[in-house]
Formats: structure tokens, C-alpha cells, sequence
């Protein structure tokens, strides 16, 4: 395994290995529910609490969780939480609720959820499975609001509600239906890449500015077994 | 040393004079008698529609197009940029156009690596993307307008705002008013193109005498405009026994729409098009019938866009399946 430091552990998720962008992990929710910025950010801090709550019980038990059973237990707990963010949304923002729907439900089954558990939080100590819990959730939640942001922006002309463009502004209606999801992740995707490419190429010139990290990258730079190991086996 | 009387090279040994950019050139040069007609139907709004689809074409091939090549030579983005401008309503906004030529070329093309990599026409592409998109700006269908130099609708909308309504001014195509009016339009005024619609969608009998060059010209695979015609036709006709009050006869089904535009220049495209005889044929009678299922039984008043780009996808499959005997092979015994 490893030695990380726990900075690392909670920027990690953030950006370099964003469970979204990098990982590709819960793209369901990341595809389905991004047609605005409130949805996106709702349904991001839904799965950040679920995260959080779930990496410290699962970090706490680790020593009772039989090995054989344990992705049911994993399961048991997560839904705990997910019971628990549901109940909430319903009671202090209903029409959010109303709007995300069955995918509040659904993130018992978000693979990056249960991925963390496998990978990290059943292997470390409480407060660094804490620490990546919050900065993987964190990386989710701002993959979902960027997500929502340019279908917003485009597919209503507007951010968080607020108009942008006046009132004779033409929407493209397709960015609020579901291709508008996929196109939008591509575009993000094909941009990280040409960006990461970039940054190689620069790294490769010999031009290394002193305090650059030369850690590998992200997109491309983990090698299989920890991509396997970050995915969780069971995801 | 002197030259070994045999010589010995790779295949292939016999090639004929075309390459790519002739190929290329040469249909857009058949293009110029539908273009030609276009802005005679429509005035200067089909020739600035025209060239907004065009340069968004030839900006993103430019700006993203792979570097090293003679990309913008080879006419390809040309055409994607002309034949996408024919299926537009000459009243869209020109921002649109431009939109919609950037996405073809983008997203139809060069995401899949380039010319002769992408699986879906990227012309239609782009006009998907914008019926996604704009659904109403894209059928709206401005009448014949008062004079021929005025402009039929809003074409100088701003970047991102929506056109200034014409309620009173929108026309309807004769497929529309066939679907949801139950009126029949002339034949001769169909086959002539003197009705509304689309850039390129009005002037069958033109689209039809390029067509026929680039056929003789060897340009343009016969076999997939004819498979079509043929299954629309014997389809139509056989509908229109059946039932002449609700069904449109054959040749308003051939002339009205797009059809004659899409099995022509659409559906012939040489990378998104079968390799094989029988494949075309089968490719062909694939749109044919959903063009058919789609305008007789769909939401929509007309369906080539959406049967070429599903045939489309099928292309791989029409391949494998209809890979001729290689000359001498035996077929395997038990078909294991």
C-alpha cells in the first residue's frame, strides 16, 4: 500500500484523482441529474454526507466487518445514510427532492460510494478514511456543479436561476435533456485530456519550474493495479 | 546492376486518377446548380445561410483538424458545411448555421479522428444537433417574401438570442400540410421546387440532373439513391392503393421533403456509406422504409435525417454481413 501524507489524502479525490473526471466513477447521478447547477449541487452534497458517514463507520468497524460479508455490510451502512439524506431532502427541501427523484435512492449503488469504502476507508484509520471522504465527496460535488453549471448556462440561460442573458435569450433545449449530459461530460473530458497532454509535453521539455510536482498524473499516470485498488474491487 | 526483368511491387497495380480532393471537388462543383437554385428559391438569405455553415465547417477543421495535412484543401468540410446550409430553412439565424457546421465537423468528424474515421454523416449531424437543440427555430418555414432581395426571417439575430417572431409570415412545407392538414401540393409545383421548405429541399428535378453527373461520373454510388427511390416509391404506392385518401402517392413522397437531397448527397457519402454492392442496396432499402415509417406513422412531418443517421450506425454490420466469397475459397464445413 501507499504511504500517503494526509494532505494528500484529502486533495487527492479533489482534483488529481476525481472520482467524476478521473476515476469515472458515479457518472449515473453525474449524467442524469445535472440539468441545473441546484440540482447538481444538491445531489453532490447529498452523496458528500453519505460519503463522509459512511467512511467514518465503515473505518470505525473495520475490525468486526467479517471479510466475506463485507460489501453487504458496506451496503447496510451506506443505506443508513442514504435513508438519512433522503428523509431530510423530503422534509427541508421538497421540490429538490421532488426533482432529483429516484436518484436520491440510487446512491446506495453509486460505485464510487462503495469504492472507498474497499479501497480506503476499511484499510485506514478513522481520521484519514474522514479526510478522503471529504475530499473525494468535495472532487464529486464540484464535477456535478460544473457539469450542471454549463448545461444550465447554455440549456436555460441562466445560473442558479438567475438569468444571464436577458429575456430574448434562445435555450438549447438540448443541454437540459440527457445528450446534453453525455455531450457535456465529453467536451470536459476531452478538455482535461488536452490539458494533461499539455502538461506532459511540458514536463517532457525539461522545463520542470522548481516546485512542480512530479508525482505521476492523474488521467493517465496510475498504474492499472492502483486504478483497480482506487476503483474498489466490487464497483 | 541492371533492372530485373520482372518487376515485383506491392499491390495495388492498377489505380485510376481520382484521389481524395478531385473526388471531393468535384461533388462540390456538382453542388453549384442546387446551390445555385437555392438562392435563386430564397434570395440572399440562402446564400448567407450558406456561408455561415460553411465557415463554421472550415473554422473548427481549421482550428482542430489534424496539422501537417492539406485539410482545408480537401474539400471535405466544404461540402459538410454546403449540403448541412441545404437542409436548413432559410430563416434561421446565421449564428446558428455557424453552430451547427462547427458541430458537424466537431463532433461528427474530428472527435472520430477525421476524414474517413466518423460513422455518422456529419452534415446531418449538424442538423441533428440544431433539431435538438432549436426545435423551433429550425421549423419555422417562412412563405415566398414580398420581393427577391428581401431577407426571409430573422437571419441577423445576434450570437445566442433567439430570432424575432414571425408568427403571421410562417408557412407550412407540403409535408407538413400533407401530415397535418390533410392538403395535398402539386406535383409540378414539387418537382420544380417552388414551395416551402428547406435550402435544398424545394428543387428535386436539379438535385436529380447532379446527381445523374456525378453518378456517370463515378463519383457517387447509383445503387444507393436507386434502392431508395425504389423502396419509397413501391412502398408509397402500395400505401396509396391501399387507402389514396390518407396516404400520399409515390411521387409527392419522392419530391416533397428531403428526400431526394438526402439519397442523393446524404445517404452516398463514400465513409459513411456500405463498401459492398449488396450492402448498398440493403442500406438503401433501410432508409427507404424508415423514411416511409417515419413520415407516414412518426411525430414528425419528415424523417430522411433520422433514417440515413440510423442506417448509418448499421454500416458496420451491413459490411460484415455481406463480405463477398473471396475467389476460390470454400465455404468452411458445420459452420463452425
Amino acid at each position: 500500500m501507499r504511504q500517503t501524507t494526509p494532505q494528500q489524502d484529502l486533495l487527492r479525490g479533489l482534483w488529481r484523482e476525481n472520482p467524476v473526471l478521473i476515476q469515472m466513477l458515479g457518472l449515473c447521478p453525474a449524467l442524469a441529474v445535472t440539468n441545473n447547477v441546484e440540482n447538481s449541487l444538491a445531489m453532490g452534497l447529498a452523496t458528500f454526507f453519505v460519503l463522509c458517514g459512511s467512511s467514518l463507520l465503515v473505518s470505525l468497524c473495520k475490525r468486526w466487518i467479517p471479510g466475506e460479508i463485507r460489501i453487504s455490510v458496506y451496503i447496510l451502512i451506506i443505506a443508513t445514510f442514504v435513508t438519512v439524506a433522503d428523509l431530510c431532502l423530503a422534509a427541508l427541501l421538497p421540490d429538490i427532492h421532488k426533482a432529483l427523484g429516484a436518484f436520491i435512492a440510487l446512491i446506495v449503488v453509486n460505485c464510487m460510494i462503495l469504492g472507498r469504502q474497499e479501497a480506503f476507508a476499511s484499510r485506514r484509520p478513522v481520521g484519514r478514511a474522514l479526510l478522503d471522504a471529504v475530499g473525494t465527496g468535495a472532487g464529486f460535488t464540484l464535477a456535478l456543479v460544473m457539469l450542471g453549471g454549463t448545461r444550465e448556462v447554455l440549456g436555460s440561460g441562466s445560473f442558479l436561476n438567475v438569468p444571464l442573458f436577458g429575456p430574448s435569450y434562445e435555450p438549447w433545449v438540448v443541454m437540459i435533456l440527457p445528450p446534453g449530459g453525455f455531450l457535456t461530460l465529453g467536451v470536459l473530458l476531452l478538455g482535461l485530456a488536452w490539458w494533461e497532454e499539455r502538461r506532459r509535453e511540458r514536463v517532457k521539455a525539461g522545463g520542470v519550474p522548481a516546485g512542480a510536482d512530479m508525482e505521476p498524473s492523474p488521467a493517465l499516470g496510475m498504474s492499472l493495479s492502483e486504478r483497480a485498488s482506487s476503483r474498489g474491487d466490487a464497483a | 546492376m541492371s533492372e530485373p526483368a520482372l518487376g515485383v511491387s506491392a499491390s495495388p497495380h492498377v489505380k485510376g486518377g481520382d484521389s481524395t480532393p478531385t473526388i471531393m471537388w468535384s461533388v462540390v462543383a456538382s453542388l453549384v446548380p442546387v446551390v445555385a437554385s437555392a438562392i435563386y428559391f430564397f434570395g440572399p438569405s440562402a446564400a448567407l445561410l450558406l456561408a455561415a455553415s460553411c465557415a463554421g465547417a472550415l473554422a473548427t477543421e481549421m482550428c482542430f483538424g489534424q496539422r501537417g495535412t492539406r485539410r482545408l484543401c480537401d474539400g471535405s468540410a466544404a461540402i459538410t458545411g454546403l449540403l448541412l446550409g441545404l437542409t436548413l430553412p432559410p430563416g434561421l439565424p446565421l449564428w446558428m448555421a455557424f453552430l451547427g457546421g462547427a458541430f458537424g465537423i466537431g463532433f461528427g468528424k474530428l472527435v472520430y479522428g477525421g476524414l474517413g474515421q466518423n460513422v455518422f454523416n456529419p452534415a446531418l449531424l449538424g442538423r441533428a444537433f440544431l433539431q435538438a437543440a432549436f426545435p423551433v427555430a429550425i421549423t419555422t418555414w417562412p412563405v415566398r417574401a414580398e420581393s427577391w432581395w428581401s431577407l426571409r426571417g430573422d437571419n441577423f439575430a445576434l450570437p445566442l438570442m433567439s430570432p424575432a417572431t414571425q408568427d403571421a409570415f410562417s408557412g407550412a412545407t407540403p409535408l407538413g400540410l400533407m401530415k397535418f392538414e390533410q392538403t395535398a401540393t402539386s406535383s409540378w409545383d414539387l418537382v420544380l421546387g417552388t414551395t416551402a421548405g428547406s435550402l435544398g429541399e424545394t428543387s428535386g428535378l436539379v438535385i436529380l440532373v447532379c446527381g445523374l453527373y456525378l453518378a456517370v461520373r463515378r463519383h457517387l454510388e447509383w445503387r444507393i439513391p436507386a434502392s431508395i427511390f425504389c423502396t419509397v416509391a413501391l412502398l408509397a404506392g402500395g400505401l396509396h392503393l391501399l387507402d389514396a385518401a390518407r396516404y400520399p402517392g409515390p411521387v409527392f413522397t419522392l419530391f416533397s421533403g428531403g428526400l431526394m437531397l438526402g439519397a442523393v448527397y446524404m445517404a452516398t457519402d463514400m465513409v459513411t456509406s456500405p463498401v459492398t454492392h449488396r450492402g448498398c442496396w440493403i442500406f438503401g432499402a433501410g432508409i427507404g422504409l424508415l423514411v416511409i415509417v417515419i413520415r407516414l406513422w412518426g411525430g414528425l412531418s419528415e424523417g430522411v435525417m433520422y433514417a440515413i443517421l440510423l442506417m448509418n450506425a448499421l454500416v458496420p454490420f451491413i459490411n460484415r454481413a455481406t463480405q463477398p466469397r473471396v475467389f476460390g475459397a470454400i465455404e468452411a464445413e458445420g459452420g463452425s
